[in-house]
């Protein structure tokens, strides 16, 4: 699961991590009064403070912001700016528009929401981030002092500017650790503390909130020597979302693939992929393996599609719902290896799919284990056209094979 | 004939009351696992199926039945205590069968784990399986047949293609073990090539790996040192999307790291045949026996 930068900022403030000051906003009207607020009263102290500079963010879930494109023309999703007025101006600009990167696709995202908040004068840029570190089974600090581009490519370019530091399971980060990583990442003696509480605050964050991975890109030195946040990405652990109910509030389903939302409601295991032949298979390694005998034998994979041990007939409908739906799809490959599976559970939901659904393109089948004879007899009784496979390659030949005459085939308009 | 498992094997079932822990406990005796104890805290008294005691805690369990291994069925939140309690009492083996631990969870028990005699399989994982002798999991029993080939896997469903295809060419199994596909576990690839090689009755291996982590990498650089028996493998995950995680939470590229690609060609340097594709797995293994 993914979330908004506004809200990693707001997740890591509630852990102590410093980040520059900000709100997010969803209309002009209320940017320019964010604007106002952060120019001229310091909400901590209700002090007033001389007007600095301001950044307006688009809010979508893709990287590359500042270098994209909306539809309208308009360029950049991040803008520097001095004026309420002008983040008014600027927000009125990306609000409700669409914004195409490098990650979103052709199509690009709809900015719903802007972030405006302080623009720090960055005096140097570090990377820094936690990870789960399956070698140790705990977790790892990667940080280096070349923050702010692509840390593969500090690590393919210059390894040596890579520090790690493995971290104890059970003991956590200590502060010695934290003092280390701030004196190898440069920091000086003055902001030695700062840095190392930061350190500590992402850690903290990292662990109570069941992450896989805590990045902060780049984790900045203001002019000032202030030592911040300046953006953060999350990564949770799906199998932990139900002990933080708040993160799993913070899903966006406009941000996600419509298909893997429909499918995530009915509880199927489902990736979307640009193939033309669809798959629906029971178990993830099986799944995995069915889409790479499809390419082996020519074809391209529409999707990722785990059914899971214990489907339904229901679950199985709504699989083929899904699977029909997407525009792409020229054959629809099931393969099933019944273990707790059943067969006959899989034909009979295939079958009350076809009732309710029309079945545009080839369907070819392969089932086996559990109650296979049952399933077959279903099917056969059900007269249904479906291509019948005898193994695993025969399936993935057909379905080929399928696809490909279905996509030379006229069009009936 | 085995490893981990066989006749002897005295089974406890943590969770043994619960709906998906009582049908598997069924399909496990059904098979002929010597099914002992269970274990559901608050229900201890009870008598599963008019056959099997249920106690409190394992500790009773073990005293007053001496399990010897534990297959866990207990829903995630709880489950990662309950491994806990079962190498805390002594079980020698735990199978844990439940998917959706967090890995938290798991870091802890892994840490924990640590120079205690125990041995884990799984989270998230089919279980373990001796044919003729012993089934802990939820593998469809039939599928197998006793013999000398032993069966390393991440995934489910693949394991049981894989075996499905053994015994369609008459190639038996001496233990098929199923190691899930959490990023973080018990047994790995390697323990089990190991387990396998020091096996007099093990003749010849198969591994079943997928996208991300380095464990077949590391499995397949100790075989090329000292494994003598012929090996066969294949690699899910030739086709995923990277930064996607495919159902497995372990099963994910992330940084160029994890790739099929880079485990295929690891594979390749240490002199095991690797399967083009999913439907010939036996057949390379077959084949590299006959060489």
């Amino acid at each position: 699961m993914n979330i908004h930068e506004y809200q990693a900022k707001e997740l890591l403030q509630k852990f102590g991590v410093a980040t520059p000051r900000g709100k997010v906003a969803s209309t002009p009207d209320e940017a320019e009064q964010i604007a106002r607020e952060l120019g001229d009263v310091d909400l901590a102290t209700g002090r007033v403070r001389p007007t600095g500079g301001l950044v307006v963010k688009a809010q979508i879930h893709a990287g590359g912001r500042g270098k994209g494109t909306f539809t309208n023309g308009f360029k950049g999703g991040v803008h520097l700016c001095k004026s309420p007025a002008e983040v008014r101006e600027l927000a009125n600009k990306m609000l409700g528009q669409t914004l195409v990167t490098h990650q979103t696709g052709p199509a690009g995202r709809v900015v719903n929401k802007v972030l405006v908040a302080e623009s720090a004068e960055i005096a140097r840029e570090i990377y820094f981030a936690i990870l789960l570190d399956r070698a140790t089974a705990g977790s790892l600090v990667v940080a280096s002092t070349e923050g702010g581009v692509e840390i593969e490519t500090v690590a393919a370019k210059s390894p040596e500017k890579i520090i790690r530091e493995s971290i104890d399971p059970l003991a956590g980060l200590q502060s010695f650790q934290a003092r280390k990583l701030a004196k190898q990442l440069g920091f000086d003696s003055a902001q030695l503390k700062a840095a190392a509480k930061l350190f500590d605050g992402l850690f903290r964050t990292f662990i109570g909130l069941d992450c896989s991975m805590v990045e902060v890109n780049p984790l900045v030195v203001t002019s000032k020597g202030e030592v911040l946040a300046l953006d953060a990405k999350f990564n949770f652990d799906d199998n932990a979302l139900y002990r933080h109910p708040d993160i799993a509030a913070m899903r966006d389903i406009a941000e996600e693939d419509p298909r893997e939302v429909e499918a995530s409601k009915h509880g199927l295991n489902y990736i979307g992929l640009n193939g033309n032949i669809a798959c629906l298979v029971n178990g993830a390694g099986l799944a995995m393996a069915t889409m790479d005998i499809i390419k082996f034998y020519g074809g391209n994979p529409a999707n990722f599609l785990d059914v899971g041990g214990g489907a339904t007939e229901e679950q199985v409908t709504e699989a083929f719902k899904i699977l029909i739906a997407d525009k792409n799809v020229q054959a629809i490959l099931v393969n099933i290896f019944g273990g707790i599976m059943k067969c006959d559970v899989i034909a009979q939901g295939i079958i009350n799919a076809m009732k309710t659904v029309h079945l545009p393109m080839p369907l070819v089948v392969r089932l086996e284990g559990t109650n296979v004879e049952a399933g077959k007899k279903l099917i056969v009784e059900s007269g249904l056209a479906v291509i019948a496979a005898d193994d695993l390659a025969d399936a993935a030949r057909k379905a080929v094979a399928a696809a490909s005459s279905k996509s030379q085939a006229p069009n009936p308009k | 004939m085995s490893v981990l498992v066989d006749k002897n094997t005295r089974l406890l079932v943590q969770g043994i009351t619960g709906s998906a822990g009582a049908f598997h406990t069924r399909q496990c005796m059904d098979y002929g696992t010597n099914v002992v104890a269970g274990v559901t805290p608050g229900k201890g008294g009870q008598m599963f199926d008019d056959k099997v005691p249920v106690f409190d805690t394992v500790y009773e369990a073990r005293e007053k039945t001496g399990c010897n291994v534990s297959m866990v069925f207990v829903p995630a939140p709880a489950a990662a205590d309950s491994i806990l309690e079962a190498v805390d009492a002594g079980v020698e083996l735990v199978v844990c069968i439940t998917e959706g631990i967090p890995v938290m969870d798991m870091m802890r028990v892994k840490a924990l784990m640590k120079n205690k005699p125990s041995r884990l399989i799984g989270p998230n994982c089919p279980g373990i399986i001796t044919p003729g002798a012993c089934k802990i999991g939820i593998m469809p029993g039939y599928i197998h047949k006793a013999g000398g080939v032993g069966v390393i896997s991440r995934s489910g469903t693949l394991t049981y293609e894989a075996v499905w295809q053994l015994t369609s060419r008459g190639c038996g199994q001496s233990t098929c073990i199923g190691i899930g596909g959490d990023p973080i576990g018990g047994l790995s690839h390697l323990d089990a090539v190991k387990l396998f090689n020091e096996d007099r009755h093990t003749e010849a291996i198969i591994l079943i790996g997928e996208i991300g982590g380095a464990a077949e990498e590391e499995a397949a650089d100790w075989i090329k040192k000292n494994c003598q028996k012929p090996v066969a493998a294949f690699v899910a995950g030739m086709t995923a999307p990277p930064g996607r995680r495919m159902g497995h939470a372990g099963a994910i590229v992330s940084g160029g790291r994890g790739t099929a690609a880079g485990k295929i060609e690891a594979l390749k340097a240490a002199g095991i045949a690797v399967a083009e594709t999913p439907a010939t797995m036996a057949d390379t293994l077959i084949a590299k026996m006959k060489n």
